[in-house]
């Protein structure tokens, strides 16, 4: 008697548990580089996004969190692959992520025709943001135009002019170079887009030459991940720090910096770049968050992952905002749209094109207290900016 | 034009092809004389990288890092040959493919345990970081050193090919391995020989490189492929094929990166003209490997002898 009522517990909580592991959880499938040298941002997105889930205790209101990490081998064909399993196989609420633009544009339609969210959480191409914009992609990093656009206006106001322009020969290249182009009111002296991809040019011998032969006075590069790093040394080797001030995008990070202090490059000491982030905004979020990230991995977190723990806390606020209920899609989305909660770069709104519309600053490379290398906001380059593109999005 | 800039870039053309050439005489020797393929050259390429970068870290000197790397990666290679490579030499081409990719997975994840995902950067002594004067050209002083470096080597191998005794098995065996084993000539010590300082070469170019590219996993894939093409434009099996055709190659690399872009705008729109030249640069290389193959298939310089 007593074993036929333990198996029938036994039975009725099994089904239980499963039916609630079913439906009570938020799927979440995060697509990033962990592979090839582009790893190293990939690692930088996938420690800030478990700190995230650390920090919320793997709930978003009642619900726990399933993380899925995907690698998309700095490759779009693997990339929408991964994309594709994560939308039939795991059947995921959310698909994150995206380092690159070639790859999110491969990838986004996977995701956006089964009526799932899309959230990028670096890539911008102008492509999505304009004619492409989809109700269901939402970003929490920028168009890729922006950044650029902010230095191009800070170059105006210190009086560069004339620039030379260095990035790579792909989707989010051309867009960086076309931000700074459309706002520069200079000279644009010479403009290389170099080879990019797994096996990306990191050799700017003759671009460096072109470069310095052209008198610019001053360089702009986007030159992500390791290419940065490999770009800032030979710079340096070819004396160009003297004669050509370095502004860059995207290309000074807490990913190149500490290489390049153990490699004793202090040229880049002092150089300007742009950024919607900081790790010294004086926000409670961002100071938890960074703290925390130090106090763990050792080092400043990039902002690769600062917005990777931002589409977390997005996410967060979107489902606790409708009750936990992810079968209503359009009380999702308008939640997601307000971008209710404590971002760590502040508070920001969307656009129609559902871009953040979000203050840029001027950032420099300093020391801090205990001899890193990192980067101090100098002043707001814009306040609640939007990006160029969001009137050809007709949402 | 601009003379300064032109000889800058023939500088830097010469740079790149003396760094091909150090990869590529490894690869051509191995390829020539074993009959062996191997896909795992690059893989020394960035051990001599990571080998000589925890050296520098160590010692603080760079020329320590890279005698001290290269008996490392000689050493490395030696145990290969001994323990992996030695057992594959009669087996068939697609053996040497499957195994020596196997290595490549398996190199690239040591170094992912060894040293971490994130790369290494080499400082260089401060000497090295400024620039040289020649005139009114300014060039960066550590690209000489490589170009320095880079003859250097090449001398000293045409010197052991040429004038050796060790040079002359080895030239015997690209030309016909056969009639070197029948003269009873020791076969698998000349094999080691060869393999070792194949891979030391490889390992030399990844260290001189790293300080400007920083030491990364995989960064020897990226390369291998160029010094192959190298190797079959210069003629299997050949040293001065292979440095001949590491020079063209190197100077056409930069020469297009150069000045594709201003040749492409005389003839479409300026935004076409910047997109299209990096991509088409990054095709001549492979243009001038089909063309050499359609006309010449045994390469430019082959080994005497190779039929």
């Amino acid at each position: 008697m007593l074993s036929k009522i333990i198996r029938i517990v036994l039975i009725a909580s099994a089904i239980i548990t499963t039916g609630v592991a079913q439906a009570e959880s938020v799927k979440i499938g995060f697509v990033t580089t962990l592979t090839t040298p582009a790893g190293v941002i990939g690692a930088d997105m996938k420690n800030s996004v478990e700190l995230a889930l650390e920090h919320i205790g793997y709930k978003m209101g009642n619900l726990d969190v399933d993380l899925i990490m995907e690698d998309d081998g700095f490759k779009p064909d693997v990339g929408k692959q991964k994309t594709d399993k994560l939308v039939k196989q795991d059947d995921v609420d959310f698909v994150v992520g995206y380092i690159w633009s070639h790859v999110l544009l491969a990838s986004a339609k996977s995701v956006l025709d089964a009526d799932k969210f899309l959230i990028s959480t670096n890539a911008g191409p102008s492509q999505i943001a304009g004619k492409r914009c989809n109700k269901n992609f939402f970003s929490t990093s920028w168009q890729n135009d922006q950044t650029p656009m902010a230095m191009g206006e800070y170059l105006n106001q210190i009086g560069v002019k004339s620039i030379y322009i260095m990035a790579p020969n792909y989707a989010a290249g051309k867009d960086m170079a076309n931000g700074v182009e459309s706002i520069f009111k200079g000279e644009v002296k010479g403009k290389d887009l170099t080879k990019w991809g797994a096996d990306a040019q990191l050799d700017f011998s003759a671009e460096l030459a072109k470069a310095k032969a052209s008198g610019a006075e001053g360089i702009f590069v986007f030159y992500p991940g390791k290419a940065g790093g490999a770009f800032i040394k030979q710079y340096q080797q070819a004396g160009l720090q003297d004669v050509m001030p370095l502004y860059t995008v995207f290309t000074v990070d807490s990913i190149a910096l500490p290489k390049l202090q153990a490699g004793g490059l202090t040229g880049v000491l002092g150089s300007k770049n742009t950024q919607e982030w900081s790790p010294d905004m004086d926000n409670a979020t961002n100071q938890r968050f960074v703290a925390d990230y130090l106090k763990q991995f050792g080092k400043y977190p990039s902002f690769y992952g600062a917005q990777s723990y931002d589409a977390i806390m997005l996410i967060k606020s979107a489902v606790e905002a409708t009750g936990g209920n992810l079968k209503d899609k359009d009380a999702l989305r308008k939640a997601l749209k307000a971008a209710d909660f404590d971002s760590v770069r502040g508070r920001y709104t969307y656009g129609n094109n559902h871009m953040p519309i979000q203050n840029f600053y001027l950032r420099e490379v300093v020391e801090d207290s205990e001899g890193r290398w990192t980067t101090k906001i100098d002043k707001t380059m814009y306040k609640n900016h939007q990006d160029p593109h969001a009137s050809k999005c007709k949402m | 034009m601009d003379w300064n800039l032109l000889i800058t870039q023939l500088m830097n053309g010469l740079q790149l092809g003396l760094l091909l050439f150090l990869l590529a005489s490894g690869l051509t020797l191995i390829f020539g004389i074993m009959d062996f393929i191997n896909l795992s050259h690059g893989s020394f390429y960035m051990v001599g990288a990571y080998f000589c970068g925890t050296i520098v870290s160590l010692t603080g000197s760079f020329i320590a890092g890279v005698l001290i790397g290269l008996i490392g990666v000689f050493a490395v290679g030696a145990l290969v040959e001994r323990f992996i490579v030695r057992h594959l030499y009669l087996k068939d081409h697609l053996d040497h493919v499957l195994v020596t990719f196997g290595l490549i997975l398996i190199f690239d994840t040591l170094v992912h345990l060894l040293w971490g995902p994130s790369g290494m950067a080499i400082p260089l002594p401060d000497i090295l970081n400024g620039q040289v004067s020649l005139g009114s050209l300014e060039l960066p002083t550590y690209r000489l050193v490589i170009i320095v470096a880079g003859l250097l080597v090449a001398g000293m191998l045409y010197f052991l090919v040429t004038r050796t005794r060790l040079g002359m098995l080895i030239r015997a065996g690209a030309s016909n391995r056969r009639m070197v084993e029948a003269l009873g000539i020791n076969i698998n010590r000349l094999f080691l020989i060869v393999f070792a300082l194949g891979t030391a070469m490889a390992g030399l170019a990844g260290m001189l490189i790293a300080p400007i590219t920083e030491a990364s996993i995989g960064m020897g894939n990226d390369i291998i492929i160029i010094a192959l093409v190298v190797v079959i434009v210069g003629g299997i099996g050949s040293v001065k094929g292979a440095f001949y055709a590491a020079l063209i190659i190197g100077m056409i690399d930069t020469m297009s990166r150069s000045y594709l872009d201003q040749l492409l705008q005389l003839m479409m729109p300026n935004t076409y003209a910047e997109t299209a030249a990096p991509a088409l640069s990054a095709m001549l290389v492979y243009i001038l490997m089909a063309t050499v193959l359609a006309f010449r298939p045994q390469g430019l310089f082959p080994p005497a002898g190779m039929k």
